[in-house]
């Protein structure tokens, strides 16, 4: 899983072929190798067919927020409602399905449609009326988590219908040496293609470049307000997707999605995203939340006491972001970008201070 | 903070934002805000200045405004403490078993609480400057590992607070409450010190542009990790007031939501994300309106989730507003100085103004 997604970074870094490892992508796919190999070591079986299958189905989801996510701190903002968003549309579909098979496609309909909505109401409030987006989306959070809980009374009500549940948890049978092929990761992998050909079209590089710097982007001609709005669009549509497949694996609570944000955001810096944007790439960002997932996988494997769980979540991915900046090269951007004066650049690796 | 307007006499739409400042548009906000609950409140025949409610209002402002405080502090840095909720909610397990219920060990219990909640600051601080882990992620770590601490040693009540110092969480000189008046007693310190110290002055300029202060001379790192030791100091003085109310040491206070509150006060309060700009002279006031409108739901026994809805939409809209109002300030710093306005098809919106705005709180810091 890992290894069918490092073809595209190789393009990405207009540098030498192995100077990838001292960038974000590389970080994270050592990461991501070395967890695997702890994993091997505690459970060999790990790595044949179902067990890997199963590991992705569960990880599809914090992929796609992920991507999501990506899209929209390149661009230079957050967007910290995705969490309130997928809890809230799994209660809906629940309450609104109840059962019932043939409101299926309708209400996979009806969340897509309402993912789009969220994420043009956090956009255009972010890019028209200039509120910073980590307010624009905590207050999109606070709403949709105050008002699915009223509409609902509080508990979720209603149940999902088999064939909701189908992409969550179904899958194609009787592939050879896999057994069975997650729709989830089916979904995901195009997912994650797509977005990493929406990075190469000029919309990507309009995207990239509003991240970097939005006054320069809006001399060339891109408009600025619009790209970024896109962004969050394409946040709430994949936090639609994440949230159908969410509710199919893991079924109705009251809990579901809590948190979910701060995972995706993690995930995407964890891949050496810049906060802040105009740096870092969707391989990145899904190997990051590939990461993250897999260290959840190796703490229940070791029997971790779940308590002590965030202690080295926070451990690790606090000593991955440091790894990633002591390269330097991540810096780069932020220097050139306040520079006023002519670029005469510092070598790298050399310490700012 | 109060930022003199650079051309007073020109333009009239926005004249209002130029006379008074952010500050000020924050405290006429806050009358506002006031005189409409007062209103809305009479209309259900109560009153919102009864002895209670104005107590209730007040009391829930000391314990918002303590985070509020030092959250100003760091964000002025170009920095961000998403830990805060998960040190307040250390102070209290550790003030409340080192007190364990002994009168005499009181000075002890705060001593204790406040310094491991600076150790906390100063952990992240240092990740900040010195490891350079964008401080939305270093924050947001170590809140994870202060987390998996408390779960895993404490798993319901913890220690016990001995009576004279639970007093304290509700004592009240007339009607202000004690816990009120230390906050704003470290509140006007806090403003004294970006007024008037060095220290202060560095805050502004680190969080303006930290390579700009740097090769001016001022050590970069110095106001940053300061910032976060008494951001967490701050929290920690939180922790030592919820723990006087409770009487005991409570390890999930940090699932309130305290650190994403702090976070929406400062910037109600007209500080700016991408730090240097603004004050905590209206962080206060950002923290009253989030007060009133706490207490005014609850006069009014509007619907818990209802009150969700309610607190997301104003603080959007509170926050536009002022955006509206600072998007054409001449104070906007600019990247392209010599380049004139952006053409005008780009945006329908001025990206000149939008430029420095996006909240990236992260990327600056003292790197």
């Amino acid at each position: 899983m890992s290894t069918d997604r490092t073809g595209p970074k190789h393009a990405g870094p207009r540098r030498g072929p192995w100077s990838f490892l001292s960038g974000g992508t590389g970080t994270v796919a050592l990461l991501l190798v070395v967890v695997f190999a702890v994993i091997a070591t505690q459970n060999p079986s790990f790595f044949e067919g179902p067990p890997l299958m199963s590991f992705a189905r569960m990880a599809a989801p914090l992929v796609l927020l992920a991507v999501g996510q990506y899209f929209v701190i390149v661009s230079g903002e957050f967007d910290l409602s995705v969490g309130s968003l997928v809890g809230a549309q799994v209660v809906v579909a629940a309450r609104l399905i109840d059962g019932d098979e043939a409101m299926t496609l309708p209400v996979m309909g009806l969340m897509v449609a309402f993912g789009l909505v969220v994420g043009l109401f956090n956009g255009l409030v972010t890019t028209v009326l200039k509120v910073p987006s980590i307010i624009t989306t905590l207050g999109t959070m606070l709403i949709l988590f105050g008002a699915v809980r009223y509409w609902t009374g509080g508990a979720p009500t209603g149940a999902l219908s088999e064939s909701f549940r189908l992409p969550g948890r179904g899958g194609i049978e009787g592939v050879p040496y896999l057994g069975q092929l997650p729709y989830a990761l089916i979904i995901a992998a195009v997912a994650a293609a797509a977005a990493v050909w929406l990075m190469r079209s000029p919309y990507g590089r309009c995207l990239m470049a509003v991240g970097d710097n939005d006054v320069a982007a809006a001399f060339s001609g891109v408009r600025v307000w619009r790209v970024r709005t896109a962004a969050f669009v394409l946040s709430g549509l994949m936090a639609s997707v994440a949230a159908v497949l969410i509710g199919g694996f893991s079924g109705v609570t009251a809990q579901v999605g809590e948190g979910l944000e701060f995972t995706a955001i993690t995930a995407v810096v964890l891949g050496g995203v810049l906060l802040g944007g105009g740096r870092g790439t969707v391989v990145a960002a899904v190997l990051g939340a590939l990461s993250l997932e897999a260290l959840f996988t190796l703490f229940t494997q070791l029997y971790l006491p779940a308590t002590i769980q965030p202690t080295v979540q926070g451990l690790i991915i606090i000593a991955a972001v440091a790894y990633a900046s002591r390269r330097g090269d991540l810096r780069l951007p932020e220097r050139l970008r306040r520079r006023t004066g002519p670029p005469t650049e510092r070598p790298l690796g050399t310490s700012r201070r | 903070m109060n930022r003199p307007s650079l051309s007073p006499s020109l333009l009239s739409p926005r004249s209002l934002h130029r006379r008074l400042g952010t500050t000020g548009l924050v405290y006429a906000a806050l009358v506002v805000i006031l005189a409409v609950s007062a209103v809305l409140v009479s209309a259900r025949g109560a009153s919102l200045f009864t002895t209670a409610n104005t107590v209730d209002l007040l009391t829930r402002s000391s314990l918002l405004g303590f985070l509020a405080v030092g959250m100003t502090l760091v964000i002025l840095c170009r920095s961000l403490d998403l830990s805060v909720g998960y040190v307040a909610a250390l102070s209290t397990v550790v003030a409340a078993t080192v007190m364990a219920g002994d009168p005499g060990r009181m000075l002890l219990g705060v001593g204790s609480a406040l310094g491991v909640c600076a150790l906390v600051g100063l952990a992240n601080g240092l990740v900040v400057t010195k490891l350079r882990v964008n401080p939305f992620i270093a924050t947001l770590g170590m809140g994870l590992v202060v987390k998996g601490y408390l779960d895993t040693n404490f798993q319901g009540p913890a220690g016990e607070i001995p009576a004279a110092f639970q007093t304290l969480g509700y004592a009240r000189l007339g009607l202000l409450p004690v816990s009120t008046v230390v906050m704003l007693v470290l509140a006007v310190a806090a403003v004294w010190m970006l007024a008037r110290t060095r220290l202060g002055h560095h805050m502004y300029a680190v969080g303006g542009d930290a390579e700009v202060a740097r090769l001016s001379g001022v050590r970069v790192a110095t106001p940053v990790v300061t910032a976060h030791v008494l951001c967490s100091v701050l929290a920690g003085v939180a922790g030592l007031l919820l723990a006087a109310r409770f009487g005991t040491g409570n390890a999930l206070v940090y699932d309130s939501g305290y650190e994403l509150e702090a976070i929406a006060a400062v910037v109600l309060g007209g500080t700016y994300l991408l730090g240097g700009r603004g004050g905590v002279a209206g962080t206060i006031a950002g923290v009253l309106i989030l007060a009133t409108l706490d207490t005014v739901f609850n006069v009014l026994a509007v619907d818990p989730f209802v009150k969700d809805v309610l607190r997301g939409t104003i603080v959007i809209a509170a926050v536009a507003l002022y955006a509206r109002g600072q998007s054409s300030r001449a104070a906007v710093r600019v990247r392209f100085p010599s380049g004139g306005p952006p053409p005008p098809e780009a945006a329908p919106d001025p990206p000149g103004g939008g430029g420095p705005r996006d909240p990236e709180p992260a990327v600056g810091g003292a790197r």
